[in-house]
């Protein structure tokens, strides 16, 4: 069920361009003869803007298929990355002995200690705001509770017998930690990151919203929620609101659901009961 | 050559034995020779500031000699740094003091770098068949191990290896793309003792190899480790709780106890004449299949726990719940010395080993003289 909706969302995010077309608006075109009413106010959903326009007069449809692209784009390749760099640390710190782990560990300290929000807003405010610096500020604040994760896990495994066996059998640092640590991994971090990718979403929404994310007039569903509450129009122009706002919970709630089934799926126990 | 007996000088050993034996059991006979070897671990107390707050004293100066070809085995109370010891012959632990001499060559401070030519020589097999191999991975690739980390074989000759040591093991060679989870204890171990040979290495440590296993299934891992004894010309450390496996697979025995070899000699000798009280009162706990035996034998119930490795007892550690101890047992630490000066193969550290027939008494021993009377634990 969530499964069908994420591809839903990723073909609607992969095709935006030709539904655009299709639907005869452009993301940030203005449809300044009938987008709004006599007396300035938005139209809402009908036959002309199928959910009707925003205080510009842009149709919301094509705004909210752009804005699922931004928010995929974003939201996944934020949480691969912090998940990639969690990995790498958390498994040194894990791995290789007491002092990396004392540093490693105190940096993800800092890091989780950091706020989050100043910190992005300052940094926007200095670097100016792009879609590749949200990506980075995003993973820059997750990857750490993934590195704990990982650094915790591998605490337990290095002191499995296997890994002993390796020892024994010869094998270095490096091997032990590719051959037998990671696969050991996998479970636990996959189902992480389709966790960590709905958190990414909800963070590049938090961004956009507050004006250091998207640029606008490129569309996401942050910014058309800023622009919802701008002026109180959401009072009479509720469309331009609830949209995105259902685009972003029901986002977040399919992958947290595929994150449960992922887990109860690679979950060795679960698999276990499952075979017995 | 015979064991070194603890805190003589190998010089004076070597004459003795060239005295005793002829000049060819020598020192080329010598496949490992631990000399005083120590492994503290450091305990660490403290919430901001950890500092060392003790150690504890797993292997506490063990000098032994395991010669090519035999069968050493190793025997004590769980706790007493059995499996330390192996660790410390394999160089997995490094070594807080002493001298591991392997094929002639000192390996006791060689980086794991310098390690790695010895590592295909000396391989260990592990107690649990569960725990020492990888659940993720596929048994054809655990045991192609060996040869990946170092690089001996790639590809379809790595592959032809690994089936020759499945089928050497008695493993079915087509089942090297199953998960170690599709295999019972006993043929994991043999997964285990595959992996160990794929080098053919010189020595194997095996670490309770079959406490584990099931009493039948034991049986064939012993026989197969016995076997590919005779066919490969191995020599092994064999280390175990159970005295009858012990007694069944070794040539020699040396016995443990916090931390210390307290007696070693040919297994007819320690079986049959056990001297340090230790041994005796161990091998009387352990279960005799021969009713006849069983019938006569006398349990000697030792009083009190195994003290903390942490704190261990001064002098001779037995000696708070020894027998036969006396003054002398709480002060000076007896040396590893033959019992027997016609027997130089035996040794034992005890003050007072036990004679031939000697029967542990079940009264109490005359307090030593120092000790008020009634706090003697026997």
């Amino acid at each position: 069920m969530c499964g069908v909706f994420i591809l839903f969302l990723v073909l609607v995010a992969v095709f935006a361009d030709p539904l655009s077309h299709l639907i005869g608006w452009g993301p940030t075109q203005q449809d300044r003869a009938t987008g709004t009413t006599a007396d300035g106010l938005p139209v809402g959903p009908g036959r002309i803007h199928l959910l009707g326009a925003d205080q510009l007069g842009r149709d919301v449809l094509v705004r909210l298929i752009y804005g699922a692209r931004v928010s995929l784009v974003v939201g996944v390749s934020a949480a691969v990355a912090a998940v990639l760099i969690g990995v790498i640390i958390g498994l040194c710190a894990g791995f290789l002995g007491p002092a990396v782990d004392s540093v490693l560990a105190r940096l993800m300290d800092v890091v989780l200690a950091f706020p989050f929000l100043l910190f992005a807003i300052a940094l926007v405010t200095v670097v100016g705001p792009s879609e590749p610096l949200e990506i980075a500020v995003i993973a820059f604040f997750s990857w750490a509770a993934v590195g704990r994760i990982v650094r915790g896990q591998t605490l337990a495994i290095r002191e499995r017998e296997y890994v002993e066996a390796a020892r024994s059998l010869g094998a270095g640092n490096l091997r032990i930690m590719v051959v037998d640590v990671l696969p050991n991994l996998i479970a636990p971090v996959l189902v992480y990151v389709t966790l960590l990718i709905p958190i990414s979403i909800v963070f590049e929404a938090t961004l956009s919203f507050l004006g250091v994310g998207i640029i606008p007039p490129t569309p996401s569903w942050g910014n058309m929620l800023d622009d919802a509450q701008q002026g109180g129009l959401y009072q009479v122009a509720w469309w331009f609101l609830t949209f995105p706002a259902a685009a972003l919970v029901l986002t977040t709630l399919a992958f947290n659901l595929l994150g449960d089934s992922v887990r109860d799926a690679l979950d060795p126990r679960t698999e276990r009961l499952f075979a017995k | 050559m015979t064991a070194l007996p603890h805190g003589t000088s190998p010089a004076a050993a070597a004459t003795a034995a060239a005295a005793a034996a002829p000049a060819s059991t020598d020192d080329d006979d010598a496949l490992l020779t631990l000399d005083d070897v120590v492994k503290h671990f450091p305990i660490r107390r403290g919430v901001v500031i950890k500092s060392e707050v003790g150690q504890v004293r797993a292997v506490d100066g063990v000098s032994l000699t395991v010669r090519r070809g035999e069968t050493l085995g190793l025997v004590g109370e769980t706790g007493c740094g059995k499996s330390t010891l192996a660790r410390c012959m394999t160089r997995l632990y490094p070594l807080t003091s002493g001298r591991i001499t392997f094929d002639g060559r000192d390996i006791s401070r060689l980086s794991p770098r310098a390690m790695r030519p010895y590592r295909r020589q000396m391989q260990m097999i592990f107690q649990d068949p569960y725990g020492s191999l990888n659940p993720h991975r596929r048994i054809g690739s655990i045991i192609g191990d060996p040869f990946a980390i170092h690089g001996v074989a790639d590809g379809p000759e790595r592959k032809r290896k690994v089936q020759e040591l499945m089928e050497l093991v008695g493993l079915n060679p087509e089942h090297f793309n199953r998960f170690p989870s599709d295999f019972s204890g006993g043929q994991r171990q043999r997964i285990g003792v595959a992996r160990a040979l794929a080098l053919r290495p010189k020595l194997i440590v095996c670490d309770e190899p079959v406490s584990a296993l099931d009493v039948s299934i034991q049986a064939q891992i012993i026989n197969l480790l016995q076997t590919l004894q005779s066919e490969l010309g191995l020599t092994y450390v064999f280390i175990a709780h159970d005295l009858s496996v012990v007694e069944h697979v070794s040539d020699r025995v040396a016995v443990m106890y916090l931390g210390k070899i307290v007696e070693i000699a040919e297994r007819a000798a320690l079986y049959g004449t056990p001297r340090h009280p230790y041994t005796a009162a161990l091998l009387s706990a352990a279960s005799v299949a021969d009713p006849d035996r069983a019938a006569v034998r006398q349990r000697i119930v030792l009083h009190g726990d195994v003290p903390s490795p942490i704190d261990p007892p001064s002098g001779c550690r037995f000696h708070p719940r020894c027998p036969k101890a006396q003054e002398i047992c709480s002060r000076v630490q007896p040396d590893l010395v033959p019992v027997l000066a016609d027997l130089p193969t035996h040794v034992t550290a005890c003050h007072f080993p036990m004679a031939d027939g000697e029967k542990l008494g079940t009264a109490p021993v005359e307090p030593a003289d120092d000790r008020p009377p009634g706090t003697g634990v026997w």
